[in-house]
This record gives C-alpha cells, sequence and structure tokens, in this order.
C-alpha cells in the first residue's frame, strides 16, 4: 500500500512551506494593530486555519494518505467551524 | 513441561510474560490486563465517591450543621463531583470493558497501540492522584464544584490550580484510548467483519472514541485558560480584564456536555450486547441502532447552551439549543424502542445481567424525561440549580450508566475470570441497589420542584422529608453496592469455573475460552454472518 511508503517531499516545497508559514505569522501579527470588528477573530482564525492545513497537509503528510482519511479531518474542520459559528451566534444576538 | 497445544491454553491471566509478579500487571500491555487496572483503580476511586457522597447525604439528614460545616461541605461535593464525573465516570466503561472486549469482539489479539494504551492507564493515575491530592495540599480543598465556573473559580483562595491540573491530565489519557480504538477499529476487524458485521458494543466504542479525541482538548484549553488568568492575570474570562465569564461556560460545556455522552454512548452499547442474549433473539433493528449512535454522537455537540438557560445567553441561542436538546432524545428514544423490541416475543432469561439493563432502561428513560423538562426554556427557569438538576444528572448518570456499568460485570465475569458469582446474591443485591437508588434520588425531584436549590448544606424545615427519606435511600444504596460488590470479590476465586459460553452469547468474545488466552484468538476467525445471528431450537 502506498500508505506504508516513506513520502520525502522536496526542499523546495518544505521551502515553500516554511515562507508561507512565516509571511502568515507576520500576518497573524500585524492583525494585533488592525481592528477589523467584529471581523477581527474570524480573520485571526482563518489564519491560523491556513498554517494549521498547511502543516497538516505537508509536514504531516496529509496529501500523501488515503482519501478516507482526508476527510475525516475536513469533517473534524467543519465540525471545529460549525462549533465556532453557534457559539458567536450567541454574541452576535446578545 | 507443557505441551504446545496446553501451553496455547493458558490464560491471560496465568501469562508468564517478560516481568514477574506485580511487574506483570504494571508492565503488561495485554489490553485485558490494562482493562483490568481500569476497573481495580476505578472500582477503588468509585468507593472512595461514593462514602463521601453518603456523608454528604448524612449532613443533609437534618437542618444545620449535623456532621461538617459549610466549607467542608463545599469541598467534599467538589470532591465527589471530580472524581465521579472524570475518575470514574467519563472513563468507565469504555477503559475496563472497551479495552477487554473491543479487540475481543472484532476478532483482534490486541489494540491498535499496546504501550499506548498502557501509557494511558498510567496517565489517568497521575491525574486521579492529583486529583485527590488536591483535597490535602495547598490552600485547602477546592470548593468550586467538578464545573470550575469562573468568576468564582478565577478568584476562590483554595487549591484550585491543582484540580484543574488533574482534570487536565485525566484529558490526556481519554483522548489517547480515543485514537487507540477509533484505529483499532479501522484497521484491526478480523476478515470479512465489514462496517455492518460488528456488533453494537464497539459500535458505540467508536462513536464515543471520536467524541473523546474531538472534544476533550477544548476542555484542556480552557482549563489551562482559567490557570492563566489565576497565574498570570490575563483576562480571558475576567470582566475587568475584558474577558466574558460566558466565554468559560461556552468552552466549559462545547467538552462537558458532549461528556455526557462519552458517559452514556457505552453504556448503551453494553446494554445492547445484552438484550439479544438474554431474549436469544437478533437484536432489532440494527442499522438504527448504529444510525442512532452516530447522531446521538454527532447532535451531542450542539446542546451545550442547555446549560446555560439562565446565564445570559442570546434569545436566539437558548431557542436553537433548546430545539436541538429535543432533537437529540429522538435517536436516544430510537434505542430504547430497539431494546424492547428485541425482548418482544424473546425467549427471556431473568439473570442479574438482564435485571441491571431492564433497570437501566427504567431509570434512563426517567432521567431522559426530566432532560426535556430541563430542555424546555420556560420550565429550566424554576428548575434551574435545583436538586431536580442533580436528581435528573444522577438518574442519567448513575441509573444510566452505573447500572449498565453493573450490568456489564455481571455479564462478563465468567468471560473475565473463568468463575461465575453467587446469582442469588446478585438478584438480592440488585434488589436493594435499586430501591436505595430510587429511595435516594426520587425525592430530590419533588423537593427541586418545590424549590430546594443545589450545592446548599443546610435547607428550610419544608424539605426536611424529602431529604431524610433520601438519606435513608443513600444509606441501602451504599448497602446494595457492599453486598455487588462483595459477591464479585468472593466468587472470584471461590465460584463455580464458567463454562466458556454460560449465557448462550453469539458474538465472538463467547466462542472463545473463559478466561481468553493471552492473544484472545489461536487463529483469527473468518467472519461470515450478521453479529447476532441466534440458532433456533428444534421444535418438538
Amino acid at each position: 500500500m502506498d500508505q506504508h511508503k516513506a513520502h520525502i517531499s522536496s526542499y523546495l516545497s518544505h521551502g515553500w512551506v516554511l515562507t508561507s508559514l512565516l509571511i502568515l505569522t507576520l500576518i497573524t501579527v500585524l492583525l494585533t494593530w488592525l481592528d477589523l470588528g467584529a471581523f477581527t477573530i474570524a480573520v485571526t482564525l482563518l489564519v491560523a486555519s491556513i498554517k494549521a492545513s498547511i502543516v497538516l497537509t505537508w509536514f504531516m503528510h496529509l496529501k500523501f494518505e488515503s482519501a478516507f482519511t482526508r476527510w475525516i479531518v475536513v469533517g473534524t474542520f467543519a465540525l471545529f467551524i460549525l462549533i465556532l459559528i453557534v457559539t458567536f451566534f450567541d454574541y452576535s444576538f446578545r | 513441561m507443557r505441551s504446545a497445544e496446553k501451553y496455547t491454553h493458558i490464560s491471560y491471566l496465568e501469562h508468564e510474560g517478560k516481568y514477574k509478579g506485580i511487574w506483570s500487571w504494571l508492565l503488561s500491555t495485554d489490553h485485558k490486563k490494562i482493562g483490568l487496572l481500569y476497573l481495580y483503580s476505578i472500582a477503588f476511586f468509585f468507593v472512595v465517591a461514593a462514602i463521601l457522597g453518603l456523608l454528604l447525604r448524612l449532613e443533609l439528614i437534618a437542618p444545620g450543621p449535623t456532621i461538617m460545616g459549610a466549607q467542608m461541605y463545599n469541598g467534599l461535593f467538589t470532591l465527589h463531583g471530580i472524581i465521579m464525573v472524570f475518575i470514574v465516570v467519563i472513563p468507565g466503561l469504555g477503559a475496563v470493558f472497551g479495552n477487554f472486549f473491543l479487540p475481543i469482539m472484532i476478532g483482534a489479539k490486541d489494540v491498535a497501540f499496546p504501550r499506548l494504551n498502557l501509557l494511558s492507564w498510567y496517565v489517568f493515575i497521575i491525574g486521579a492522584l492529583l486529583g485527590v491530592a488536591s483535597q490535602f495540599a495547598g490552600d485547602g480543598p477546592p470548593d468550586t464544584g467538578w464545573t470550575f465556573y469562573v468568576p468564582y473559580s478565577a478568584q476562590s483562595a483554595t487549591n484550585v490550580i491543582f484540580a484543574l491540573t488533574a482534570a487536565f491530565v485525566l484529558g490526556f489519557s481519554s483522548i489517547l484510548t480515543g485514537i487507540n480504538f477509533i484505529v483499532t477499529i479501522h484497521r484491526m476487524r478480523a476478515p470479512g467483519m465489514g462496517w455492518f458485521k460488528m456488533p453494537l458494543f464497539p459500535w458505540s466504542l467508536y462513536a464515543t472514541a471520536w467524541i473523546q479525541v474531538l472534544a476533550t482538548p477544548i476542555i484542556g484549553i480552557t482549563l489551562l485558560m482559567v490557570i492563566a488568568e489565576r497565574t498570570l492575570n490575563i483576562g480571558f474570562f475576567d470582566p475587568a480584564l475584558g474577558g466574558d465569564p460566558l466565554l468559560f461556560q461556552h468552552l466549559f460545556w462545547i467538552y462537558s456536555h458532549p461528556a455526557v455522552y462519552i458517559m452514556i454512548l457505552p453504556a448503551m452499547g453494553v446494554v445492547t450486547e445484552i438484550f439479544p442474549t438474554f431474549s436469544q433473539k437478533p437484536v432489532f433493528g440494527y442499522g438504527a441502532i448504529v444510525v442512532s449512535s452516530l447522531a446521538i454522537a454527532f447532535v451531542g455537540y450542539f446542546v451545550w447552551g442547555h446549560h446555560m438557560f439562565t446565564s445570559g445567553i442570546s434569545y436566539w441561542s437558548r431557542w436553537f439549543f433548546s430545539f436541538l436538546s429535543f432533537v437529540v432524545a429522538i435517536p436516544s428514544a430510537i434505542k430504547v424502542f430497539n431494546w424492547i423490541s428485541t425482548m418482544y416475543g424473546g425467549s427471556i432469561d431473568l439473570k442479574p445481567p438482564l435485571l441491571y439493563a431492564i433497570s437501566f432502561i427504567f431509570l434512563f428513560m426517567i432521567g431522559g424525561f426530566t432532560g426535556l423538562t430541563l430542555g424546555a426554556l420556560a420550565t429550566n427557569v424554576h428548575l434551574h440549580d435545583t436538586s431536580f438538576v442533580v436528581a435528573h444528572f444522577h438518574y442519567i448518570i448513575f441509573g444510566g450508566m452505573g447500572f449498565a456499568f453493573f450490568a456489564g460485570i455481571h455479564y462478563w465475569y465468567p468471560k473475565m475470570y473463568g468463575r461465575m458469582y453467587n446469582i442469588r446474591l446478585a438478584n438480592i443485591a440488585w434488589g436493594v441497589l435499586f430501591t436505595g437508588f430510587n429511595l435516594l434520588y426520587f425525592p430530590l425531584f419533588i423537593i427541586g420542584l418545590q424549590g430546594m436549590p443545589r450545592r446548599y448544606f443546610d435547607y428550610l424545615p419544608q424539605f426536611h422529608a424529602g431529604h431524610f427519606i433520601s438519606t435513608i435511600g443513600a444509606i441501602i444504596l451504599i448497602i446494595g453496592i457492599f453486598m455487588m460488590m462483595y459477591n464479585l470479590i468472593y466468587y472470584r476465586h471461590r465460584g463455580p469455573v464458567a463454562p466458556s459460553n454460560p449465557w448462550k452469547g453469539v458474538t465472538l468474545e463467547w466462542q472463545i475460552e473463559s478466561p481468553p488466552t493471552h492473544e484472545n484468538f489461536d487463529v483469527i476467525p473468518e467472519i461470515k454472518h450478521p453479529p447476532y445471528l441466534f440458532k433456533k431450537e428444534p421444535q418438538t
């Protein structure tokens, strides 16, 4: 089975991942100076989610896993987003 | 010297591994031994917390201080709650029977990660000891209740950080066990065992494991946030520092309501194994039970707000959470109909496991219906923080998970130890337990409706009769528990040797020896039939 093979990613792809994570970290820091009102938390969580997705996909080899495993991760993200929406629903209407 | 055939049939209890004596238990990676390690440690903590509960009830036998003061009462109900919820009930069924029977029921030799499994037990023990130590170390017993609500938990001068750390560590154990069970079920089912040929107890463990893995990190982070607020003055929850106390309640219940399903789903799985065996009939509605387990696990994530109806959350949130609380009752009700339909027309054998399983339905139904009363917005305002909630919670958790645990131990005991307990004594102990349970908790519904607040160490004279009956019930319940434990412990070595299949069960654990061998199966079985296929008795 493919999933039992070791997947050695190229230095180039690791380099891109590192660069993306550094840029996104910089954006996270810059966001603390911006007042986006009700969207502040949503935007920072979006940036954090993109970073997590990059780590999961390349560093944690999700890219090479079966479609089933990938769907499990997508489902987990969807659940997390739903929980956040329900929580902030309360704040929006309080 | 043993013959090769004899050697393969040495039970896991006699198996001599790499280590000898006590170390053969403490360092064993055999899922059955780890299951028993959990059983003994959880039983110990259960007795401790039950005695604490009895002390609380004795304090309430009459108005005014009787055997303790208010601060001691607060400390004891906190410890009772922390031990029962985090150490006994949440890990209970999954860690004990899940560890012991999951691999056997799916035709595997062990769980996917045996060493991780042993590590989970050690992490569990460290967390449990931290929880108990929190009573004695530092600034006195924590007095926040097991829910650790802010702002009080951020300000209480008692030893809250210790107790928070204990719950945090216990959460890790839960996550590790959950991961292990998910991977085991995905990767290690016997050849031919498709998802819909898997018995229903493993299905319930699968649904539970996903909740453990996905919800537990949230409580872990939340407890760390309280510690950070106490130690570093970071304003997550304190309004004076820019925080929001309701955020804590949201985060706490995002985990702790699904945690109720971590407690009850395996309980449902246990009784689902018992009804077909003692009715000698296939389970009614296999597919409906599977789907309802998954539905409970999913919808259960979105009902946490019903713990917060009176806290000041928005009107639309209350509406949303109330509606979904009613929705989550539907899959639970489907299961009840399935269990009753399984027994209908069956060849009923009213042995102790079935007595406990039927009691489970009765008590769980009372807990469930009173849950609907609490899930309705209007009645919740009246009943919130009264002893009605205490009664509802105990009917679900003790009447549900507790009685299912007792059902499970009486069902699988001959398989685990190869001995049979005294059936007559088990029946009597059940009667005492059932009577004591209802005497203890039912009066709390009534005085709760009349306005008796929960967590108060004193009360007005008008509540005396209810509290008095309740305390008598607690004493009877404790007698029942000790009768049951005496029966199980005494006959562990002295009971008659049990046959491999005393109840005529059809799932895989009943097809191997009692007690099982170290590797469960000489040859991994190939599964060709659905799990609950009973042979019909020949007509005479």
